[in-house]
C-alpha cells in the first residue's frame, strides 16, 4: 500500500528523517511511535505531498509521492496534529466543503456526510458551529472530515493528543469503529506507549528520523523476555517447584535475593498463571507484563515522555511557531 | 474517426475538470461568504473611516478648496471615498491567507486536490461581498449628500467595484502569501495602502499633480477606478470610462497572474 524508499528530509543543517524505509501493507494499522521531534509529522506530511522531499521517494496506493502527487491527494486522507477546520463554520459545513473539495460525487455527498459525522458522533451537533465544540468533537470532526471521500489510506497525527483520559478512550472507540466499517489503512503516530498498543497491527518506532524498530505489538514485547511472575509460597519445601521447569512456557525459575520472592519467567501469564498455580501453593501472586515503553527504553536508551513538556497548550503554541 | 473521438473525448474530460473546478470555487467562495456573514463587525469597522473622511475632509476642506470645477468638493471626492473603502478593505483582505495558514485551515486545503490556482481565485472572490456591500452602503450615504444615480451608473458601479476589488485582493493575498506574520503584514501593508489611496486622484483632480507624480498615479489600478466612478456618478472625469475600464481589466489581469504565481510557490507547511 506503501512503499518508503530512502526518504529524507532536511532543514537547513537539522535531517528530521534520515533515510527512512518502510511498507505498510492493505488495511493494517500502523503505529509511528517516537518522541517529540523524532520526525512523525514530517514523515507523514511527506507522505501526504504537503512537504517535498530532500532525497528518496515513497509510493502511496501505487502513485509516486514526488512526480504523481495529485493522485496521491486524492486518494489519502489526513488529520493534522492540531485541529484545521474553520471554526466560523459549522460542523456540516466544514464536512461539505471538503466533499466539494475531494468532487464527492453530488449524488452521494448528502449520504457521505451524514456517514461520516455517524461514525464519529457527531450527528447530533452537526449544525453548531465549530468554535462551540470541545477538543475531543473537533479532533473527530477532523476525522471525519479526513474520510469524506472514502480514502484508501488515511493518515492520523497525534489524534489523541491533548485528550483527557475519557476522551482519548473513546476517540480509541471511535478509531477502532473506522477500521471494522472503512476497511482502510491507518498510519498513525503517537506517542503515547498504550494507544500503540492498543489500535497497531505493527508498530514502527521512530527515533531521530530513523525506523529503529518494527514488528507487532506482542512480539516487540517478546524481545524484551516473556512475563515475570513473582509468587510467595505459603510453606517452604515445595517439590513441585522443580516440575514447573519441565514446562516449555517457563523460561527460569529462581528465588531472588532482593525480595525473597520466587520470580518466574513465562510466557503469557494470562493463560499459564492458573495452570502454574495447581502446582505450588501460594498465598501471594502478582505478574507483570513487559510494556511497550520497555522496548522503547531498550531500543533508544531513553524513556518515552508519556506527556510532552508543560503538556497540550505548549505543545500547540510550540506547533504555531512553526 | 478515431482522431475525432479522443478529440471528442478529451473535450468531455476538460468540460468534466471545468465543472469541477467550478465547484471547488464556489465552495471556496460560500466559505468566505459564510465567515463574512458571520463577522458582521468587519464591514461596520471597514465602513466606518471612509464615511469620516467624506464628512470631515468633504466639508471640512470643501470650503477651502475651489479647484475642482463643476461640483461641490464633497460630492467630487465621493467617487474617490467609495474607492478608498474598496482599497482598504480588499488589500486588507490579504490578512485572512495568514490567519489561514495560523489556523492549519489552509493546509487542509493544500492536502486536497484542489489546484493552487483555484484556491487563489476562491479567496480572491470571497473578498468581493465585503467591498460590494461597502459600497452600497455608502451610496445610500451618498443620497444624504444629493448624490443620485440611475440604473445605467449603478451598473457601472458595481462593475467598476468588482475590478478593483479584484484586483486589490490580489495583491493583498500576494502579499500575504509571503508574509509570515500579522504584524509584518499590517507593516507592509500601510506602505501599499496609502499610496495607493493618495495617487489615485481620491482627494483632488489630477490635472493639479507634478509630472512625476502624475507617471506615478498612471501605474496605480485604482487611479482608473476613481476616474471610471467619477464619470459613473458624477459624469466628469479625465479618460473616457470605458478606456479606463479596459485598463482596469487589464491591471486586474496581470494582478491575478501574480497572485496565482504566489499561491503556486508557497509552502503548505
Ligand atoms: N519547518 C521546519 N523548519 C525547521 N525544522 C523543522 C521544521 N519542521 C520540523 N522541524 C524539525 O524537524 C524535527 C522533526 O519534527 P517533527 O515535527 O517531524 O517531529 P514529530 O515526531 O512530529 O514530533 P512531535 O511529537 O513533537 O509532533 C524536529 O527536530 C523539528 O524541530
Ligand atoms: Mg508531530
Amino acid at each position: 500500500m506503501i512503499a518508503i524508499r530512502d526518504l529524507v528530509k532536511k532543514y537547513s543543517n537539522l535531517t528530521a528523517v534520515d533515510g527512512l524505509n518502510l511498507d505498510i501493507y492493505e488495511s493494517e494499522v500502523f503505529g509511528l511511535l517516537g518522541s517529540n521531534g523524532a520526525g512523525k509529522t514530517t514523515t507523514i506530511h511527506m507522505l501526504a505531498t504537503l512537504l517535498k522531499p530532500t532525497s528518496g521517494t515513497a509510493i502511496v496506493n501505487g502513485y509516486d509521492i514526488v512526480t504523481q502527487s495529485a493522485k496521491v491527494r486524492s486518494s489519502v486522507g489526513i488529520v493534522f496534529q492540531a485541529p484545521s477546520s474553520d471554526d466560523m463554520l459549522t460542523g456540516y459545513e466544514n464536512l461539505k466543503l471538503h466533499s466539494w473539495l475531494y468532487n464527492v460525487p453530488r449524488q452521494i455527498r448528502a449520504k457521505r456526510i451524514a456517514e461520516v459525522l455517524d461514525l464519529v458522533g457527531l450527528t447530533q451537533r452537526k449544525d453548531d458551529q465549530v468554535k462551540k465544540y470541545s477538543g475531543g468533537m473537533r479532533r473527530r470532526l477532523e476525522i471525519a472530515r479526513g474520510l469524506i471521500h472514502k480514502p484508501k489510506v488515511i493518515f492520523l497525527d497525534e489524534p489523541t493528543l491533548g485528550l483527557d483520559p475519557s476522551s482519548r478512550e473513546s476517540m480509541w472507540e471511535y478509531i477502532k469503529r473506522l477500521v471494522k466499517e472503512e476497511k482502510i489503512t491507518i498510519i498513525l503516530t503517537t506517542h503515547y506507549m498504550e494507544e500503540a498498543d492498543l489500535l497497531c497491527d505493527r508498530i514502527g518506532i521512530i527515533d531521530k528520523g530513523k525506523i529503529i524498530v518494527l514488528d507487532t505489538p506482542s512480539r516487540l514485547k517478546e524481545m524484551i523476555g516473556g512475563d515475570v511472575i513473582k509468587v510467595r509460597l505459603s510453606h517452604e519445601k515445595q517439590p513441585n517447584i522443580e516440575l514447573l521447569k519441565k514446562f516449555s512456557f517457563v523460561h527460569k525459575v529462581e528465588q531472588s535475593n532482593e525480595d525473597g520472592l520466587i520470580h518466574l519467567s513465562v510466557e503469557d501469564a494470562n493463560r499459564n498463571l492458573p495452570i502454574i498455580l495447581k502446582y505450588i501453593d501460594t498465598e501471594w501472586v502478582e505478574y507483570t507484563s513487559p510494556t511497550l515503553n520497555d522496548v522503547f527504553l531498550k531500543s533508544t536508551g531513553r524513556n518515552i515522555k508519556e506527556e510532552p513538556e508543560g503538556g497540550f497548550m505548549e505543545k500547540f503554541a510550540r506547533y504555531d511557531q512553526k | 474517426m478515431e482522431a475525432t473521438s479522443t478529440i471528442l473525448l478529451n473535450n468531455v474530460i476538460n468540460v468534466m475538470t471545468f465543472t469541477e473546478s467550478l465547484g471547488r470555487l464556489y465552495a471556496l467562495w460560500l466559505r468566505e461568504f459564510k465567515v463574512f456573514i458571520r463577522e458582521r463587525s468587519r464591514l461596520i469597522a471597514s465602513t466606518f473611516t471612509p464615511v469620516l473622511w467624506l464628512f470631515v475632509i468633504g466639508s471640512g476642506f470643501g470650503s477651502t478648496h475651489p479647484s475642482t470645477g463643476v461640483v461641490d468638493y464633497q460630492k467630487f471626492i465621493f467617487p474617490g471615498i467609495v474607492c478608498m473603502s474598496v482599497i482598504f478593505s480588499s488589500v486588507f483582505f490579504g490578512s485572512y491567507i495568514i490567519w489561514d495558514r495560523k489556523f492549519d485551515f489552509l493546509k487542509s486545503v493544500m492536502v486536497a486536490p484542489v489546484s493552487r490556482d483555484i484556491v487563489f481565485i476562491g479567496k480572491t472572490l470571497g473578498g468581493m461581498p465585503n467591498s460590494l456591500v461597502q459600497a452600497a452602503i455608502l451610496l445610500v450615504i451618498g443620497l444624504t449628500i444629493g448624490i443620485n444615480m440611475d440604473f445605467i451608473s449603478l451598473v457601472q458601479t458595481v462593475i467598476i467595484v468588482l475590478l478593483l476589488s479584484f484586483s486589490l485582493t490580489s495583491v493583498g493575498l500576494t502579499i500575504g502569501s509571503y508574509i509570515e506574520s500579522l504584524e509584518g503584514f499590517q507593516l507592509i501593508i500601510s506602505f501599499v495602502v496609502f499610496p495607493l489611496f493618495f495617487l489615485s486622484g481620491a482627494l483632488f483632480p489630477l490635472k493639479s499633480l507634478p509630472l512625476w507624480l502624475l507617471l506615478l498615479s498612471a501605474i496605480d489600478p485604482a487611479t482608473y477606478a476613481v476616474d471610471s466612478l467619477r464619470a459613473a456618478i458624477l459624469g466628469i472625469s479625465s479618460y473616457s470610462f470605458s478606456i479606463d475600464v479596459v485598463v482596469l481589466l487589464v491591471f486586474t489581469i496581470i494582478l491575478a497572474i501574480f497572485g496565482s504565481y504566489s499561491f503556486r510557490r508557497m509552502r503548505a507547511v
